[in-house]
């Protein structure tokens, strides 16, 4: 195990004044199969505190949505404890919105407005003329107006993404869960929407648990970024991020932290690759 | 031939095009002539074949002549005109509906109780799945001995049979659906806080409509073949009886006019059901919905 490095770039004062919002201690999740036992994290611990874009970096395979799963309240974990604002998270609740990795959460048989409008109406939220404008607000800010009154199935890969985003967004849940929700998108929207959330954040000063295997979104999109090691995952680093956004992307200091986390991820990896062929070399 | 392992791509001159203006490629959209757009009108596809079928039938029974076996096309017409207007078809086919409607909305409860529970424990489920296995491949007219044993000469063992065939049909289709909603569906669902009744009322059962629709479509049929079938062995008395004892009388009565009258009949309300009452219900909700073509 590595020693917990102090990090500078933040008073010590800002860290103190809040507890945290989320607080996620010595989780193990596993899925049991029929055959065997899959151990998905293990002994992952992290604290999320308000309005941080904390990011859960690492690649496929490590347990990244499983995490969110637990925080969603889908997994309970098998060792560990969640807790949000105090309490331990026993079942999904729509205070911890969630958009998930895959294309087919949105429900097909509602259209675009109808499904952004469906959590707030259905959690009691707002009455339906306030959940109409604020779904109708949330969909400008995705870009997909003119496809309100359209079906799921009409639209592509990316703008079903945008319009989970946008219903997640528009509850302005404690905490927003995101499961890489822009890596169907080509660059350029991919970017724009980065700028976008990060807008947001600005006007609103949400929480969000961000995931995404991208070294240099979690950078640009993060405050915060916990770097996990290849399945099973398990925490490998938490490193600040919050002075980066996509202005910064030319700078020294950004490619510094691109290449200090591409070696902690890459460090695993090649020492694995010397231990199989040290391996071979016996067998 | 070339040698494959030496292979390498031919390297070619490179271009840029300037992308014309959508506007001026003149068909990104273009209205279909008149005859696309009259071969794409299902139901006048249908309506030629129906056309063809008839024709073929009155020829036939005019080279054939024997009204006693096989009346013509004009005359089965004439009869279903005639039963329908001064006789009794009209009748009878209410009374039929009447006993169908019946035995199906039950079979759809029942099918409704054993699949809530089905979903809700694993007991439910095993239970369901073996009675299911059991009772499917039972023809339910194989029953009608048996409700006549229990219930009597009457609507009541009708409706017993009639049951019996959507029941499993149904139960079966909708079980099946609610498995087959995604992970990711019913996750999100939870994610709004649903459970319990309303989760299944504005998740499971919405996601797995094509599943539902198609048990109903297949226990309707069911149903419907039954129910004749059952009419047919015995008219429950000959005043209230339905189509089938129509069919059996007028055959007993060697009005084999009548008799093919009584069948169209079936063959036409059967017809209206699938191709309308469940068309609409497809076109609106699932077609629409895009989880089904
Ligand atoms: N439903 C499941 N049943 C069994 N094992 C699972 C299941 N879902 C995930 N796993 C296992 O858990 C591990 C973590 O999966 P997870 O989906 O959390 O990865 P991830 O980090 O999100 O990867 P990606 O970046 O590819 O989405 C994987 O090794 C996978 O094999
Ligand atoms: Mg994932």
């Amino acid at each position: 195990m590595t020693a917990i490095q102090p990090v500078d770039g933040l008073s010590k004062s800002d860290a103190v004044a809040h507890s945290p919002l989320l607080s996620v201690k010595d989780v193990t999740l596993q899925y049991k199969t029929r055959e065997h036992i899959v151990t998905a994290t293990y002994r992952v611990s992290f604290d999320v505190f308000q309005a941080d874009r904390f990011v859960l970096l690492g690649p496929s395979g490590c347990g990244k949505s499983s995490l969110l799963k637990g925080v969603a309240g889908f997994m309970a974990p098998v060792e560990g404890t969640m807790k949000l604002n105090g309490r331990t998270i026993d079942r999904p609740s729509p205070d911890r919105m969630m958009v998930f990795q895959e294309f087919d959460q949105l429900l097909p048989w509602k259209t675009v407005l109808q499904n952004v409008m469906f959590p707030m109406l259905t959690s009691g939220r707002c009455k339906r003329k306030e959940a109409r404008e604020r779904a109708l607000r949330f969909i400008d800010k995705v870009n997909l107006t003119k496809f309100r009154d359209a079906y799921p199935h009409m639209l592509s890969g990316g703008m079903k993404q945008r319009v989970a985003i946008a219903r997640a967004m528009a509850m302005e849940p404690d905490i927003l869960l995101m499961d890489e929700p822009f890596a169907a998108l080509d660059a350029l929207t991919r970017r724009k929407m980065q700028e976008e959330l990060l807008q947001l954040w600005e006007d609103t000063r949400f929480t969000m648990l961000f995931v995404t295997h991208s070294i240099e979104e979690a950078i640009i999109v993060g405050s915060r970024i916990l770097v996990l090691s290849p399945h099973p995952g398990r925490v490998k680093a938490e490193l600040n991020a919050h002075q980066f956004s996509h202005a910064e992307q030319g700078r020294p200091e950004f490619g510094a932290l691109t290449q200090r986390i591409h070696n902690m991820l890459f460090a695993e990896r090649i020492e694995e690759e010397a231990l199989s062929k040290a391996g071979a070399a016996h067998g | 031939m070339a040698n494959l392992s030496s292979a390498t791509p031919l390297v070619r001159p490179e271009f840029e095009h300037i992308t014309v203006e959508a506007g001026q490629i003149g068909e990104v959209e273009r209205p279909l002539s008149l005859w696309e757009r009259l071969s794409n009108i299902d139901w006048l596809r249908k309506a030629v074949i129906l056309i063809v079928l008839g024709a073929a039938w009155e020829a036939y029974a005019r080279y054939a002549g024997n009204e006693l076996t096989f009346p013509t096309l004009v005359q089965t017409m004439q009869a279903l005109w005639e039963a329908t207007v001064h006789g009794p078809l009209l009748e009878r086919t209410l009374t039929s509906l009447r006993v169908l409607l019946t035995g199906y909305a039950l079979g759809l409860f029942i099918a409704g109780v054993f699949t809530t529970i089905a979903v809700s424990t694993r007991i439910g489920t095993d239970l369901l799945s073996t009675l299911t296995a059991m009772f499917n491949p039972l023809p339910a007219i194989a029953l009608l001995p048996l409700a006549l044993l229990w219930f009597g000469l009457g609507i009541p063992s009708l409706v017993f049979v009639i049951v019996h065939s959507v029941l499993w049909a149904v139960a079966l289709n909708t079980h099946t659906g609610f498995l087959a909603v995604s992970e990711t569906q019913r996750m999100a669902g939870m994610n709004y806080g649903l459970r319990g009744v309303r989760y299944v009322l504005k998740i499971l059962i919405p996601a797995a409509f094509p599943s539902i629709l198609a048990g109903l479509k297949i226990g309707w049929a069911f149903a419907w073949r039954t129910l004749i079938a059952a009419e047919l062995v015995f008219g429950v008395s000959s005043r209230s009886g339905g189509l089938g004892w129509f069919i059996f009388e007028n055959r007993n009565q060697l009005e084999t006019a009548n008799v093919f009258a009584g069948l169209t009949a079936v063959i036409i309300i059967g017809l209206v059901v699938e191709s309308v009452v469940f068309r609409t219900i497809e076109m609106h909700t699932v077609r629409k919905w895009g989880m089904q073509r």
